[in-house]
């Protein structure tokens, strides 16, 4: 069964990755892409990451991508992009590259080297270690304000800067601050 | 809540990982629209992040699962803003790509 | 004994006398102007003359085996330490180079002294003698050096003067020409010298004369004769052998005074000194035969060009290639302390003989033409005595020098079994005899050719303006001075024509004026030296216990067996028979020119020898034949390896080397295209090698 949600979840996974890279619309390409999305949600529901699974589909899924939409159809982007590759060489050395970092992970994949050791039996086990621990969840919220609780402040500050950031710079630019002020203003 | 724990080998995760990234890597290169480009990009974070949680689960680790709770917080600022310099950059032009972005080429050349 | 030997460490002193001289000339001398500046000249080629008989005493000071060896050298400091090369300028001082020493800084005391009254009036007066002694300087290191390099720092030196004072009227365009040719002549030859010296450094590890003399067996014969050879070449360019004797003769153009002295008495024996230091190849190898025979032509085609010369000074640079081949003999055949005392006794009549026909040209209004001289003896009588005692000695009359020197290495070639040789110098100096006594007969006896075409009485009359027949005591006319001005001054080259006068040229037209005598200060050296030419002789008798020279010698040339006559009689016999033909000699140019020409543009002796004479009269054509090859074919070559070889191949691979790197740099800044999707083609290339990396340093 669970054999069948996975190959199920990584054939849709696969099939929206590739229409990503191989369909010329970009628009095509967006929902492409949310087909993924929603495979790798099945992928950490079935890895026992609950939290992560909402976050991924409503973060991901819902935002990101609508966010993308937004700017596809605000730019106009929505033109076939055309086939040849004006620049020499690119796309057999792009698959070439690709096959051998495909090759060269894999190898990784298997080796000890790469890969750590295991925390069973700590606090920060996902499963076992003790009742008192909780869900998922509450062992997420547990490591995220203890031990990580520096990067999350920061990456709070982090979204500000960006939000603030996508303003500016999105601006027009000779729209002064003035037609902001006036639009407080008003 | 009981969590769903599967049997599956972890190896076949990573490998579907790997391979979500090289799809992604490849696209990378291989597209001109800007936009197609930044998903691409977030195909490949995609595939990290699955990686993340599948050696959470192999080493009985929280901390993975946690890391990818701060890789989508950026991946989403990072999206905000990159989507912000796109609008900036190609407003005007109609049907621009990345290989329009040359300004970085040798001005004598 | 010690004190000795320091005292010979301090032979620098004598090149670093006129060294001075010329720095301090170069510098000053425009301000001391004349005569000071010569004065100041002569006066240290003097204290020079007087270090360097110091130098004797303290050489002769030593015990007999110590006068040649190592320990009387003396490095002043390390000139070149270059990895296995290591050269140091220092002095040799053994019996050779003190003889050469002597004899460069004696006569070039006397003809320093004579150019101050020939010199006088000329605009770069003091230039002159800062030349002059440069020369000096350079001919001093030359023999006072301790090795090969030190030797060839004062060739190359000489080299240079040459050219300097050949052409140092080079307002006169034949003189500048004159100059280039000796220079470049004489380079032909120093390629031969480095050479040698490559070869001898690549036998021994080093170039100081020290370590060749005793080890020159270690070298095999093949090495030995090609140094020799090389050697050779070195000195036929120096010493103006067969084949690169053309520059003697043009070189006259300079003043007689650095004919008398450069080439005279001793630029050109620095080939036979290089020789003679170089005696050890010349004796483990049959190099010496191609030495001797080498000189033995050149002595008797050089007096055969010369019997028919009528300039007077030309005539007089044909008898000294001509008596240099008898040094170059004398050293073929191993008989170097007869090429020495050649040297010497050259040096003494060769000078008397140049400096007395300056004095006849100086007093003859610059005409060189011996044509339209004749009788001098009346007007010049001084200069006219010495000459005749230069004339005895060089025609090899005994008991002057030239009798003892020249034809003891005719005798040498005799007592060697070298009987072609033998023959062939007998010839040349009978050769000798006849242009000797030609010059003589044409210039101070018969009939005054030198008055205007209708008889002795000319328009001018026998008096002329202004000249006196008397020696002057202090400057030469004002005549004299206007034509030297006149030559120094001129700015078109080619309408100062040459006063020297080649075979074939018209006769000048007789310009009516009686010479005068040379002013004292002229007349002394020239009288000084025919004293030296005709007791010279005294150094070397053939009387076994008076052979002075060669007991002198004989640590320099160790190891040269010395052959003798079998008996007195033998030796006296060869010696009257080479008088016997020298006098035949003698009475055949006398009979001809007894009573001068009779006709000026009629020689005799041209008349005697028909067509052969212009072959003789045009040295063979030699010069011709050179200007046409070179003009010609070399010519050709040389533009063939300008426009091939040096634009194409040389440039060619220079810019060559610049276009591949422009090549490289342009296929680089491809990468620079600006496509950011290239550039993250270079991050991927990037990150898959390091991965790659990764891979393999896990798998091995």
């Amino acid at each position: 069964m669970e054999y069948f949600i996975f190959f199920l979840a990584a054939a849709l996974a696969l099939a929206g990755a590739l229409g990503v890279v191989l369909l010329r619309n970009p628009a095509h390409c967006a929902l492409s892409l949310v087909v993924t999305l929603i495979s790798v949600a099945i992928f950490f529901a079935q890895l026992g990451a609950a939290l992560l699974v909402a976050m991924q589909i409503i973060v991901y899924a819902g935002a990101i991508v609508v966010l993308f939409l937004f700017v596809i159809m605000l730019l106009g982007v929505d033109r076939k992009e055309s086939v040849e590759e004006p620049l020499k060489f690119q796309r057999p050395v792009a698959l070439v590259l690709g096959v051998i970092l495909f090759a060269e992970v894999v190898f990784l994949i298997g080796h000890q080297w790469a890969t750590g050791a295991s925390s069973s039996g700590t606090a920060h086990a996902i499963h076992g270690g003790g009742a008192g621990l909780g869900g998922n969840v509450e062992r997420v919220a547990r490591s995220l304000f203890t031990d990580f609780l520096w990067p999350f402040e920061i990456t709070a500050a982090l979204l500000v800067l960006a939000v603030v950031g996508a303003v500016v710079l999105a601006r027009r630019s000779g729209e002064s601050a003035e037609t902001v002020e006036a639009g407080e203003a008003s | 809540m009981p969590v769903l724990a599967t049997t599956i080998d972890a190896g076949w995760y990573l490998v579907l990982a790997a391979l979500i990234f090289t799809i992604g890597a490849a696209g990378l290169l291989t597209r001109r629209n800007v936009l197609v480009m930044f998903m691409c990009v977030e195909l490949m974070l995609n595939a990290v992040n699955l990686t993340f949680v599948t050696f959470a689960r192999e080493l009985n680790d929280i901390r993975g699962q946690v890391i990818v709770f701060f890789i989508l917080a950026v991946a989403a600022a990072e999206v905000a803003v990159g989507l912000a310099i796109i609008v900036a950059i190609f407003r005007r032009r109609r049907g621009a790509t990345a290989d329009d972005l040359d300004l970085l080429k040798d001005p004598t050349a | 004994m010690s004190g000795s030997r320091d005292l010979l460490h301090l032979a620098w002193i004598i090149p670093a006398l006129p060294l001075f001289g010329a720095a301090f000339l170069l510098l000053f001398g425009k301000r001391i102007g004349e005569p000071v500046s010569g004065w100041i000249a002569t006066a240290l080629m003097a204290l020079a003359f007087v270090w360097s008989c110091v130098m004797l005493m303290a050489l002769l000071d030593l015990p007999v085996e110590m006068r040649a060896s190592v320990l009387n050298t003396n490095a002043l400091w390390s000139w070149m330490p270059a990895g296995a090369l290591h050269v140091d300028m220092g002095t040799f001082a053994d019996p050779l180079s003190i003889t050469w020493a002597l004899l460069v800084t004696g006569v070039g005391t006397l003809i320093h002294l004579y150019s101050i009254g020939y010199m006088h009036g000329d605009e770069r007066y003091s230039r002159f003698f800062a030349y002059l002694n440069l020369f000096a300087a350079s001919m001093l290191i030359l023999v006072l050096g301790s090795s090969f390099l030190v030797t060839f720092l004062g060739w190359e030196g000489v080299g240079l003067c040459s050219y300097l004072l050949i052409s140092f009227w080079f307002e006169r365009n034949s003189a500048a020409v004159a100059g280039k040719k000796a220079f470049v002549t004489n380079r032909v030859g120093d390629v031969g010298f480095l050479l040698a010296m490559f070869l001898i450094f690549a036998s021994y590890g080093t170039l100081n004369y020290s370590a060749v003399g005793p080890g020159a067996h270690a070298v095999s014969s093949g090495t030995a004769t090609a140094i020799a050879l090389l050697l050779l070449l070195a000195a036929c360019g120096k010493s103006a052998q067969i084949p690169l004797h053309l520059w003697l003769p043009d070189a006259m153009e300079g003043p007689t005074p650095v004919s008398a002295l450069i080439h005279a008495a001793t630029m050109v024996t620095a080939g036979v000194f290089v020789l003679c230091r170089a005696h050890p190849f010349l004796d483990v190898s049959d190099a010496g035969t191609v030495v001797a025979w080498v000189g033995g032509i050149t002595a008797l085609l050089a007096g055969t060009v010369a019997i028919l010369q009528p300039d007077i000074k030309r005539a007089l640079a044909y008898s000294t290639v001509s008596q240099l081949g008898y040094m170059f003999l004398a050293v073929g055949i191993h008989a170097y302390a007869a090429a020495v005392f050649m040297v010497l006794c050259h040096a003494f009549y060769k000078g008397c003989l140049f400096l007395g026909s300056g004095s006849v040209i100086h007093g003859n209004h610059d005409v060189q033409d011996m044509r339209v001289m004749g009788g001098f003896k009346k007007y010049m009588p001084y200069t006219a005595f010495a000459m005749v005692v230069a004339w005895l000695a060089i025609a090899g009359v005994p008991p002057l020098s030239g009798f003892f020197s020249k034809d003891e290495i005719i005798s040498q070639a005799f007592l060697r079994d070298d009987y072609a040789l033998w023959v062939v110098a007998i010839l040349a100096a009978a050769f000798t005899a006849v242009y000797m006594t030609r010059l003589i007969f044409l210039t101070f006896f018969g009939n005054e050719r030198f008055r205007a075409a209708d008889g002795p009485n000319g328009p001018n009359g026998g008096a002329a303006v202004g000249h006196e027949a008397l020696p002057v005591i202090s400057g030469g006319s004002d005549d004299d001075v206007a034509v030297l001005d006149h030559a120094a001054g001129e700015v078109d080259p080619d309408s100062d024509p040459s006063p020297t006068v080649a075979y074939g040229d018209p006769v000048p037209e007789p310009n009516g004026h009686p010479p005068h005598e040379a002013p004292g200060l002229m007349v002394l050296p020239v009288m000084v030296l025919a004293l030296l030419a005709a007791v010279a002789g005294i150094l070397n008798l053939p009387f076994s216990s008076m052979e002075w020279l060669n007991k002198f010698l004989e640590p320099s040339f160790r190891g040269v067996p010395d052959v003798k006559p079998d008996s007195f009689a033998q030796g006296f016999g060869l010696e009257m028979l080479t008088f016997a033909i020298a006098a035949c000699g003698i009475f055949f140019a006398y009979t001809l020119y007894k009573k001068g020409l009779e006709h000026a543009d009629r020689d005799p002796l041209d008349a005697k020898l028909g067509g052969l004479a212009r072959v003789f009269g045009n040295a063979y054509y030699y010069d011709h034949g050179i200007s046409k090859l070179v003009g010609g074919p070399g010519r050709t070559a040389a533009s063939w390896l300008d426009r091939v070889v040096d634009t194409k191949i040389i440039d060619g691979a220079v810019n060559g080397v610049g276009g591949f790197f422009k090549l490289l740099s342009r296929g680089v800044q491809e990468i620079q295209d600006g496509h950011v999707r290239r550039y993250a083609m270079g991050i991927a290339i990037g990150t898959v090698g390091i991965l790659l990396y990764v891979v393999l340093w896990i798998g091995r």
